[in-house]
């Protein structure tokens, strides 16, 4: 009965959002108002961020540090839509990475140099230098994402180990091409091995933490949708998607293309925050690097890619003092977590500032439930731990 | 006559098929709504089905029996094309399924479940049965990646639709219960409901009576029954449990080392010695 009361109130419903009732009729946030608390929760966050840095709070290390946190975050964030949510294991996300970074770094050099605008421009941001920019990520996303359609109807074809070889043998060859493609072609493109300079700064903590905003909006968007389930189901069970009527060549190409698309953004802002790109950066080890990050944090879980991109970032340049040991540390927390939680740190608990607002209304907390005990639903992620 | 509609009607039946909760009027013509003709497969030298035919009808129930390795789901798997005949046809409303993936098998009509049950085992109940509506929403990438109206409007539809599916059998309470912790019994009840967002014309059900008690055998059958009647789509099972098999099959076909032994009504089956034979062996040496 309290069922259809709710429909009939609520006509727009979530993919998945919240649980939805639990016995009697539960309070929820409308759509609308779910978004827009995100929205100004991440504005929030986005203008104090700026404030500390132009206040001086952070320094300019520091911000810089940021700023890599922040790509290191859309390319765990991005590779873990391949390996998290569509189950496969491609080792060749740096190779999307750097076609994003090049083809988004000499777009924008070419472009500023025919439009006339100067290093100094980028830094200040004027519009066309702003317009420039985001065209150079989107030139970069769909360099990208033609590297990822070239690799990915091949590749998908196969399965496990198979797949990880041909995608770690295809990053080579981008980094290959990348280095000797001026020569052998008699190109000014890439530079080769002394990289490519003059790549105006154009990074900043706004532009870097906005991209993760929408790259983990579009991500999260696409996953609570028919697509997104397509791509789970896949995950799941291959052969019962297929015999459910999903097209799995098309969904797990789909997953892989946007997948590429976000990893060249993050290359660009790579190519910004860094202003030299050369190819030797984006070797396996980078590749690896992303992978241990979706790994540890959790396949599945965006959080969780997120949390783990930050701390892995971080921890390194904490670390610097140590630096001859940071590698063996990164190793020793890998095998650790390994050990202890396969799953990774979040599993696939995914973070829902609505659900929790949502929990507050409903006066439904953790501690409550327990003292309940009949209600065993289960659902919440937290009894997995 | 029949031909020359279907033919018409053909695009949009692939495309986008009949959604289960409607009752749909379907155009009872004479062309079986599955048709297999000589199917056979070889594994390398082993030739584990031949010369299979079947021709169903539109609301039709029938049963395959026989004993374990007899081939009834490699049947299944030819039916479906999750296996390539190495001989034979099937066809599907009269379309023939040659070198079509298991996908677009499903989309032109075949839906089916598994022995061992296969779920999304991750994700929710209602995923699980909205996976299945997947070809029937239309909503574009872009709109559903940027949450424009249409993409809200769909999904609040299917919302409605997938728990009225669920009602079919009892399941709105498990709507958001992660499906691999549904009770097995409730599994299996998924895995059907999940073949039938699809929109199936024919659905083949692999065992579904597997690992359940009588009372729950009986009741699968009454929904068996429940699902030809209000869906009018022709079923195709596959079981152990005679008394389900019996009770509500219109036709049953016996199989044994991959061939049609004997092939009629319940009554006829019971009595007929060669299925004796099959089952429990021949009485004289020889």
């Amino acid at each position: 009965m309290e069922e259809e009361v709710m429909t009939e109130k609520r006509p727009i419903i979530s993919a998945g959002g919240g649980p939805r009732l639990e016995g009697a009729a539960r309070k929820t946030l409308p759509m609308p108002v779910r978004y827009a608390i995100n929205a100004v929760v991440v504005l929030v966050l986005l203008v104090l961020g700026e404030l500390m840095i132009d206040g001086g709070v952070v320094n300019r290390y520091q911000s810089t540090v940021l700023e890599q946190v922040g790509i290191y975050i859309i390319l765990a964030v991005s590779l873990n839509i391949a390996t998290g949510y569509l189950g496969q294991l491609p080792l060749g996300h740096a190779g999307f990475m750097s076609m994003g970074a090049y083809g988004c770094s000499i777009f924008i050099i070419r472009m500023s140099e025919a439009l006339g605008v100067g290093a100094r421009d980028f830094v200040t941001g004027t519009p066309l230098a702003l317009a420039l920019v985001l065209g150079g990520l989107v030139v970069g996303g769909i360099c990208a994402s033609i590297a990822g359609i070239i690799i990915g109807i091949p590749a998908l074809r196969l399965k496990g180990d198979y797949l990880a070889i041909i995608t770690l043998a295809f990053a080579e060859i981008i980094r290959v091409v990348m280095l000797n493609i001026d020569d052998v072609v008699g190109f000014d493109l890439t530079g080769g091995a002394a990289g490519l300079t003059g790549i105006p700064g154009y990074s900043s903590f706004l532009l870097v933490f906005g991209c993760v905003a929408v790259v983990c909006f579009l991500t999260h968007t696409m996953m609570k949708s028919r697509h997104g389930r397509a791509i789970l189901a896949i995950r799941d069970n291959e052969i019962a998607a297929e015999a459910t009527g999903v097209n799995t060549t098309y969904y797990k190409t789909l997953a892989f293309v946007v997948s590429a698309f976000f990893a060249g953004v993050a290359g660009g802002l790579y190519a910004g925050c860094v202003g030299v790109l050369q190819p030797a950066v984006f070797g396996f080890m980078k590749s690896i690097e992303i992978l241990v990050m979706v790994v540890l944090g959790g396949m599945g879980s965006m959080l969780g890619s997120a949390l783990s991109a930050t701390v892995l970032t971080i921890l390194p340049e904490a670390l610097r003092a140590f630096s001859e040991y940071r590698m063996i540390a990164y190793a020793i927390v890998l095998i650790l977590v390994m050990i202890f939680r396969p799953q990774g740190l979040l599993g696939s608990y995914d973070f829902s500032l609505s659900r929790i607002i949502e929990r507050v209304m409903n006066r439904d907390f953790p501690w409550a439930r327990r003292a309940e005990k009949g209600d065993e639903a289960a659902k919440e992620v937290g009894a997995d731990a | 006559m029949p031909s020359e509609k279907s033919a018409k009607k053909r695009r949009p039946v692939l495309v986008q098929v009949e959604t289960p909760n409607l009752i749909p009027e379907r155009d009872l013509g004479t062309i079986p709504v599955l048709q297999a003709e000589h199917l056979g497969i070889d594994f390398g030298g082993l030739t584990a089905v031949d010369d299979f035919n079947i021709a169903m009808g539109r609301t039709e129930i029938s049963g395959l029996i026989g004993p374990n390795g007899a081939g009834k789901t490699t049947i299944f798997n030819l039916l479906t094309n999750v296996y390539r005949p190495t001989r034979g046809t099937v066809l599907i409303d009269g379309y023939d399924t040659a070198g079509k993936s298991v996908a677009e098998v499903n989309r032109m009509g075949i839906a089916r479940t598994f022995q061992n049950i296969r779920l999304f085992s991750k994700m929710t109940v209602e995923e699980n049965v909205l996976v299945g509506f997947g070809n029937t929403m239309k909503t574009h990438l872009i709109s559903d990646m940027l949450r424009l109206p249409g993409h809200w409007k769909q999904e609040a539809e299917f919302h409605d639709r997938a728990l009225e599916l669920l009602d079919i059998f009892d399941m709105r309470k498990f709507a958001d219960t992660q499906a691999g912790n549904l009770p097995y019994g409730a599994q299996r009840r998924l895995e059907i409901l999940r073949a039938l967002a699809t929109g199936p014309k024919v659905l083949l059900l692999d065992e579904p009576a597997a690992g359940m008690n009588p009372a729950e055998t009986e009741e699968l059958m009454e929904n068996i029954q429940k699902i030809r009647d209000e869906l009018q789509i022709a079923i195709l099972l596959i079981e152990h449990d005679m008394s389900l098999v019996m009770g509500v099959c219109e036709v049953v076909g016996v199989l044994d080392y991959g061939k049609i032994i004997a092939k009629g009504t319940p009554e006829q089956i019971q009595n007929d010695p060669r299925v004796i034979e099959a089952y429990l062996g021949k009485q004289e040496v020889k």
